[in-house]
């Protein structure tokens, strides 16, 4: 069975194009076509750029006729629905930015702006992407692809599953504490948050600053280390970029694990919660990379238990800061009838917030407080220094520690919307990489016995994507977990 | 009961930079309204900060000059509250780890006759806000508009310890204090148009007594004198009510210009939680010793050391060289104008007298039409007698009008002084027979009258005899 268009992967669709055998015009067109078919199901998307992505497509054919094409030219791509987009609406899936129209670009547009990528639409997510199932969205929620009952992950829901569904060649999403790899791992995917820095952070919509970050959502490995070679790189409008150079890669993408010392935390299974199958598929996996030459290793890291805490005071103060900007005074939601200024302020941000962001913005503004500071914020910043400080001990013996993504396959619609708790630990894997700042990818490594995707996630030391391309570049080879596609029809 | 004043004052001085603190905006007055604006200091969704160096190389520059410590790691954090000329929700500034602290101001009270060291706790960095506009076209509103040209203008907050004791010594202060960041070119010190601006802190204690009082902090002046008279009120009003035994409330007031008096504001229940954390948007700022040196190396002379050098260097009085030295422009235009030739206290005399009535403000003095080389041609024209001092003045005022070169004025309107005796004796001898009785008088002893005749010569001659000569003539006339 031939694969059709919209199934295929940059890579795969790139060397079409370069022979001139499709042109992007049809790629996109067959997207669409995808799109049609499935998205009133998935609603993987908030906006839909279809006029301009087919212009986008026939000025990406053109550069090709004069011979200058390049890997992303031509390729149909989704974006979370916080990173801006010059004229196009960035709602951050709130209704206080349903219908904000950014004047710029976020840093990462630009650049695929250049390489002449096309631009498929805007992505679902949670709201100001605080959730791990993509229900918070002020547009409703979307659907996974692989049960369309069930949550597709979050806060990049809507990229993960326009990815899986086939609504895109690839997207880009943002992980703060998960956001990327969670929903990966939910929808079959491979998902990847690189090292703090790695990618600017200009025109991504802020939850928690020194937490967020850009990355790929993609159907294979070799698509994210594209992806990652034309994102990444200093910015001289985001101080927190860092200034070194980027790699190539795709010279990381080595199927077999030679040299490749894996460590595993004992922290990290047989805890409490986490599915027994999810545990199972990760060993699996880890013995696969045994196989073609890593050597594995216990270790410990011993803060990780508090990891979930020290989470939920960073990143809901930072976010009750970000998020004030957003009054009714300049731009998006203002609450329609006259009303002197303190109200103005209530009423619009308790109608234009939804229920999620406003818990957080309360936590975080409890955390702040005179007299709550050094018990909350400051003890959850001294907490994050030991949580690096594990890593950077796990790294001495270890080049890559493995973990399950999630404690779980993905959850029903509405199991765990109503209990925050349950929701936050969804990311209990996950989010000691964002708060140490190291990059991590998610890669399929099973299907449960219902049928659902199972993620692994490999986290590397700072600035060491290579190295985790590498090693999922291994189990994508010697597995096919990422030939196995949702039957969505 | 005898009561101590403590105050303490928190100065805001604006950064004479190009570009605002956090974007390439331009830090121009009075352009239009949110004319000076971008995405950035307009706290657009998913905009970052990005820290103009020129910010922290002024601020270092401030800091060494008034002896501060630089920190070599500091911080920038957020100050969050809600108001609508505030973008972000947060202002930028530095909480936590300042870039500079202690260091000290030096008072000269009484006239140079006794000195004080007020010591700063810190200088810091910070964006300014925007501006409320309650009235479009001088017209009331309904609404309130916002001006965001302002938003994101760099400022440093200079904190001092509360160590000023009395309304005139925060004046000196404040003086010296801007008198040195103009030096610098680091502020401009205009406090009309809100560069310079002063929030004080102010409370009073039993003399002798070991515990502070309660503070009162004070808003809302907008010059020296209002400021002293601010200070002025509230001791007075602290003092009655301790007299009276009640209490002081710790709060927030507010300085009514016209009524003269403070105002409450907000109690300190109603004080903002700023909730100040780290600004994660911005890395911590790194200063590195040879950076420090660099800055330091380019800090020019300040206003006491200049003083001091005037009065050595150029037998100037204190008082002399007190206004000379008041700004750096003044203090040039100076110095520019002795090394040419003339006494040094001529030029002061000139200065003082003639030039500053000309020049309301001496840090436009180089928009002055009288260039210091032009001062300095005629000041030695006087000397070598060529013209009467007299007709220097006229010769001054001519070149204020024309901006000309002294020389040609001269020469144009025929001033140069007449010292021929012969010419000098035939205008004296018209004086005397046109003055018999004058001339009768001073014979008889009237020696009032000599200065008269001398008068009357000058005035015959149009003021271009040469008066020594006059002088000498003339006695030797009358008494022949
Ligand atoms: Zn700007």
């Amino acid at each position: 069975m031939t694969k059709a268009l919209s199934q295929m992967t940059i890579h795969e669709l790139h060397e079409l194009l370069k022979k001139r055998a499709v042109s992007s015009r049809e790629i996109t067109q067959a997207v669409y076509q995808r799109i049609d078919a499935v998205e009133p199901r998935v609603h993987a998307y908030i906006t839909l750029t279809r006029e301009t992505a087919l212009k986008q497509a026939a000025a990406a054919d053109e550069k090709t006729k004069q011979g200058t094409i390049q890997p992303l030219t031509g390729i149909p791509l989704a974006i979370k629905d916080l990173l801006c987009t010059a004229g196009i609406r960035t709602t951050c899936g709130s209704k206080i930015l349903e219908q904000f129209i950014p004047p710029y670009n976020a840093t990462v547009i630009s650049r695929l702006k250049e390489q002449r990528a096309v631009l498929v639409g805007k992505t679902n997510m949670d709201e100001f992407a605080m959730g791990s199932s993509t229900e918070t969205s002020y547009f409703g929620p979307t659907a996974n692809p692989w049960d369309l009952e069930r949550v597709p992950g979050g806060s990049s829901g809507g990229s993960a599953a326009a990815v899986a569904a086939d609504e895109c060649i690839a997207a880009l999403g943002t992980d703060t504490g998960g956001s990327i790899r969670q929903p990966a791992a939910c929808c079959g995917i491979v998902g990847m948050k690189p090292t703090y820095g790695r990618v600017s952070r200009f025109g991504l919509i802020a939850f928690a600053s020194s937490l967020d970050q850009i990355g790929p959502m993609t159907k294979d490995v070799t698509d994210t280390a594209l992806l990652m070679n034309y994102i990444s790189g200093h910015d001289p409008r985001d101080s927190t970029a860092v200034n070194r150079e980027v790699p190539d890669y795709t010279r990381a993408l080595i199927p077999d694990a030679k040299g490749l010392r894996l460590g595993v935390p004992r922290e990290y299974f047989g805890a409490s919660g986490i599915d027994p199958e999810v545990e199972k598929a990760v060993w699996e996996a880890l013995r696969i990379l045994e196989r073609q030459g890593a050597t594995l290793t216990e270790i410990t890291l011993p803060h990780t238990e508090y990891a979930v805490a020290a989470y939920y005071l960073i990143a809901p103060a930072e976010a009750s800061s970000n998020l004030a900007r957003y009054d009714g005074v300049k731009y998006g939601y203002r609450h329609p009838k006259e009303t002197d200024l303190r109200d103005m302020y209530e009423i619009t941000r308790a109608e234009g917030f939804g229920a999620e962001v406003k818990r957080r913005i309360m936590l975080g503004t409890y955390a702040l407080s005179a007299g709550y500071y050094d018990a909350y914020y400051r003890k959850a910043s001294q907490v994050r220094t030991l949580i690096r400080q594990d890593f950077e001990e796990a790294f001495k013996a270890c080049d890559l520690i493995v973990t399950p993504t999630a404690p779980t396959p993905p959850f029903r619609q509405g199991e765990k919307l109503n209990n925050p708790l349950q929701m936050y630990l969804s990311d209990i894997f996950t989010i000691p990489a964002n708060l140490a700042g190291l990059p991590g990818i998610s890669i399929p490594c099973g299907l449960s016995s219902r049928g659902l995707p199972i993620g692994l996630q490999i986290i590397g030391n700072l600035f060491e994507e290579e190295k985790i391309i590498h090693g999922a570049y291994c189990l994508e080879q010697n597995s096919d977990w990422h030939l196995t596609k949702p039957s969505l029809a | 009961m005898r009561y101590e004043t403590i105050i303490g004052l928190e100065v805001h001085a604006q950064l004479l930079t190009d570009s605002k603190i956090f974007c390439g905006c331009s830090t121009r007055f009075g352009e239009g309204p949110n004319s000076n604006t971008c995405p950035v200091c307009l706290g657009m969704p998913g905009v970052l900060p990005v820290l103009n160096r020129k910010v922290v190389e002024l601020t270092i520059k401030a800091a060494l000059a008034a002896n501060c410590q630089i920190v070599r790691y500091s911080q920038f954090s957020r100050k969050n509250y809600f108001y609508p000329d505030l973008p972000k929700g947060y202002q930028i500034s530095q909480y936590e780890l300042p870039i500079a602290r202690g260091g000290y101001i030096e008072l000269e009270m009484d006239h140079g006759q006794s000195k004080k060291k007020i010591d700063l706790n810190r200088i810091h960095m910070e964006e300014d806000a925007g501006k409320l506009l309650h009235e479009l076209d001088g017209v009331p509103a309904d609404h309130s508009y916002v001006d965001f040209n302002r938003t994101g203008v760099p400022l440093i907050e200079i904190v001092s310890e509360p160590h000023i004791n009395t309304p005139e010594e925060a004046g000196e202060y404040l003086r010296i204090l801007r008198s040195m960041l103009q030096y610098l070119e680091v502020c401009d010190g205009n406090m009309e148009q809100g560069s310079f601006r002063c929030d004080a802190n102010i409370s009073l204690r039993p003399k002798g007594a070991p515990v502070l009082g309660t503070k009162v902090e004070i808003k809302n002046m907008n010059s020296f004198r209002n400021v002293m008279r601010a200070l002025e009120y509230e001791t007075g009003r602290q003092s009655s009510l301790l007299e009276s035994g009640e209490k002081i409330l710790q709060e927030t007031r507010l300085w009514d210009v016209n009524q003269g008096i403070t105002e409450s504001m907000r109690s300190k229940e109603e004080a903002h939680d700023y909730r100040y954390f780290p600004d994660p948007d911005l890395v911590p700022l790194v200063i590195d010793d040879a950076w420090i040196d660099e800055i330091r190396s380019t800090l020019p002379e300040l206003p006491r050391e200049k003083k001091e050098r005037f009065v050595k260097e150029y037998a100037l009085p204190e008082y002399d060289a007190a206004i000379l030295t008041a700004t750096r422009q003044l203090a040039d235009y100076f110095e520019e104008c002795v090394r040419l030739g003339p006494q040094p206290k001529v030029v002061s005399n000139w200065i003082m007298g003639d030039i500053l009535r000309h020049v309301p403000d001496t840090r436009d003095i180089s928009q002055f039409p009288v260039t210091p080389s032009h001062l300095a041609e005629m000041l030695l024209m006087v000397d070598k007698g060529t013209i009467s001092g007299k007709i220097a003045k006229i010769v001054f005022e001519e070149m204020v009008a024309s901006g000309r070169m002294p020389q040609f004025i001269v020469a144009e309107k025929g001033l140069v002084q007449v010292s021929d005796e012969g010419a000098l004796e035939k205008a004296i001898q018209e004086v005397l027979n046109a003055n018999a009785d004058q001339v009768e008088q001073y014979r008889q002893g009237k020696e009032k009258v000599f200065g008269f005749l001398v008068g009357q010569v000058m005035k015959a001659t149009k003021g271009k005899a040469n008066p020594q000569v006059v002088n000498e003539l003339l006695k030797k006339m009358l008494a022949g």
